[in-house]
């Protein structure tokens, strides 16, 4: 017993005087150390996040409910919900938000009803396979912008022209000329830049899936229907859900496409809910509004995506 | 017999994927071909191949917007914020993998809801934020900018990536006197090579082609235009000069469609990794 107590004791001398003052240090010095790397790392990213993303979206409640002309914030004078009771007679509004959902509908099913038959064309030994990766991909490169721009002169002058040469009236079509068309025309032109990613990243999904659990799908007897909707569309859920979530946020959030393919014409009949902003804030001056337009927009993005990953999530399954 | 029908099959595949790629190029063709007509030529006939390859649209074009000047500035502002985001992004999330604090969990957390914000919710307000730290019109400004919307997914993409590095490797730098900083990057930072290219890549498409920051950010500043907004300068409402539009939309696709071509197999490797939720 004394000895054990005795060796307690040296062991105590041992590791230094005074130990609780020298913990002290130790522990401040630990402390300093830790927040001179906290601020170095985790510093800028902050500073540049804060700045840039979350000061505007917090100032976004507070000009929503003001008559902001985008000028001078100085003479922006408080309204309360001024804007809110204007936004809900406001027509333009609610037609870009109808207009939207149809857009988002219609270009979710066809992006990946064909980007899913091109990820299993492409899982077949084709000899050309990585060169058609490559071609459906391409679109997907090049700026929305741009591709708005590509497709104004194929709806208005290339399509004409075929039209003329072939007769066939799908080309004689007045493109961009009607509400109907022009929203068909911003469908093809999403689709045909979109495919070819919702592409890959289904076919890094298929590639995934153990052979032998189709090998035994088909020993069963299952006809190819059955190993689609049994065996396929189970095991690749995860893809399904992040492609589902990211044509459904690009579709919703359409603006690049929008603003140089038809500038939301005719009219406004094909006037998406980013560009209404846009044009409310930038052609009418009217930032107030359009901020209150840009908060809930954003309102409906979230409440869109989130309920599509909660559903999809919720239907995967592990192989 | 089995074999040679499984051959015809495939052979039918390849020839209806085939069919749908040329439908998928159609559109490339002709801006192609058309942005060597005269303005005449593609009024008459937009489907038939150039009969005079007419090439001074494109030196029209090419003095007109200023080419070289608009390319650097695209190019000088996408490798300027792609580096800085690399660098910043991949600091913090190794602070937040290594040094889980309540804090540091929270500014994750954070990070990863904004990813949802639609730029238009925030353009407005940015607008007079920018103008008020005097961002507006500068180079440091618009990158400022790309760095704060491109921290969320690179963030996110390092994370998951750093969780699986092994931290023994660390361990054993720092018990030979390496610090915080040298740890990282002579240590952990040439581990995260795959997750880079990913990262360079994803911004590197989207800072490229961005169209509305450019418009908002540098706005009246025409020194710093960047390469798609100066070529919708030929698209105004009433002007329809196709022979210099699409020259104009050809010399700005080129550069992008380069990058990709070269760099294509990491491109599909980067979109997947990027896409796959950790």
């Amino acid at each position: 017993m004394k000895k054990a107590l005795g060796i307690a004791n040296e062991s105590k001398l041992g590791t230094g005087i005074n130990p609780p003052a020298v913990q002290a240090i130790r522990k401040k010095r630990g402390r300093r150390k830790g927040w001179g790397q906290q601020i170095v790392f985790l510093g800028p990213c902050l500073l540049f996040f804060l700045t840039i993303v979350v000061t505007p979206f917090i100032l976004g409640f507070y000009y929503s409910s003001t008559d902001w002309n985008g000028l001078d914030l100085d003479k922006a004078v408080w309204t309360g919900s001024a804007n809110w009771s204007r936004i809900l007679h406001d027509d333009g509004f609610w037609n870009s938000l109808y207009f939207t959902l149809r857009f988002t509908v219609v270009s979710v099913i066809i992006a990946n009803v064909l980007a899913l038959i091109l990820a299993f064309m492409l899982m077949a030994s084709l000899k050309t396979k990585n060169v058609l990766r490559t071609v459906f991909f391409m679109p997907n490169v090049i700026g929305g912008i741009l591709l708005g721009y590509i497709w104004q002169f194929i709806f208005t002058k290339g399509f004409a022209t075929i039209g003329e040469l072939t007769h066939i009236p799908f080309f004689k079509l007045p493109w961009l000329g009607t509400p109907s068309t022009g929203f068909w025309g911003l469908v093809i032109v999403f689709v045909w830049q979109t495919a070819g990613y919702m592409m890959i990243i289904y076919i890094a999904s298929l590639a995934g899936i153990p052979k032998d659990l189709v090998e035994a799908a088909k020993i069963d007897g299952a006809r190819p229907a059955q190993l689609f909707r049994s065996v396929y569309v189970p095991l690749i859920m995860p893809a399904i859900t992040i492609c589902l979530f990211l044509t459904i946020s690009n579709a919703f959030k359409m603006f690049d496409l929008n603003l140089s393919l038809t500038k939301g014409g005719p009219g406004t009949s094909t006037q998406s809910l980013a560009y209404n902003i846009y044009a409310e804030a930038l052609i009418n001056n009217r930032y107030g509004l359009g901020t209150a337009k840009a908060l809930l927009f954003f309102v409906a993005v979230s409440l869109i995506t989130i309920t599509q990953v909660l559903i999809t999530k919720r239907k995967e399954v592990s192989a | 017999m089995h074999v040679s029908q499984y051959k015809s099959k495939t052979f039918a595949l390849e020839i209806v994927a085939i069919l749908l790629a040329l439908l998928f190029l159609a559109p490339f063709y002709l801006v192609l071909s058309n942005s060597v007509k005269t303005l005449k030529e593609i009024l008459l006939d937009a489907a038939s191949f150039p009969q005079v390859f007419h090439f001074s649209n494109y030196s029209d074009v090419w003095k007109m917007i200023d080419f070289p000047q608009a390319f650097w500035n695209s190019f000088q502002i996408t490798v300027l914020s792609v580096l800085l985001i690399v660098v910043f992004s991949s600091m913090a999330a190794y602070q937040i993998v290594r040094k889980p604090t309540k804090f540091n969990s929270f500014v994750f957390l954070l990070l990863i809801s904004a990813m949802i914000i639609p730029f238009q919710s925030l353009m407005l307000q940015l607008v007079r934020v920018t103008s008020m730290l005097e961002l507006r019109g500068e180079l440091y400004g618009i990158v400022a900018c790309y760095l704060g919307f491109g921290m969320p997914l690179s963030v996110f993409l390092f994370h998951g990536f750093i969780k699986t590095v092994p931290y023994e490797l660390e361990e054993a730098a720092r018990v030979d006197g390496t610090g915080p900083f040298g740890v990282f990057f002579r240590i952990v930072f040439p581990l995260l090579m795959p997750i880079i290219v990913t990262v360079v890549i994803l911004n590197t498409l989207w800072i490229w082609n961005d169209y509305l920051l450019p418009v908002l950010i540098i706005g009246g500043n025409k020194d710093l235009t960047t390469l798609p907004v100066a070529v919708t300068k030929f698209f105004g409402q009433y002007t329809k000069k196709w022979d210099l539009a699409l020259a104009g939309l050809v010399m700005a696709i080129v550069p992008v469609l380069l990058f990709f071509l070269s760099l294509q197999k990491y491109i599909v490797e980067g979109v997947t990794a990027g896409s796959v939720k950790g």
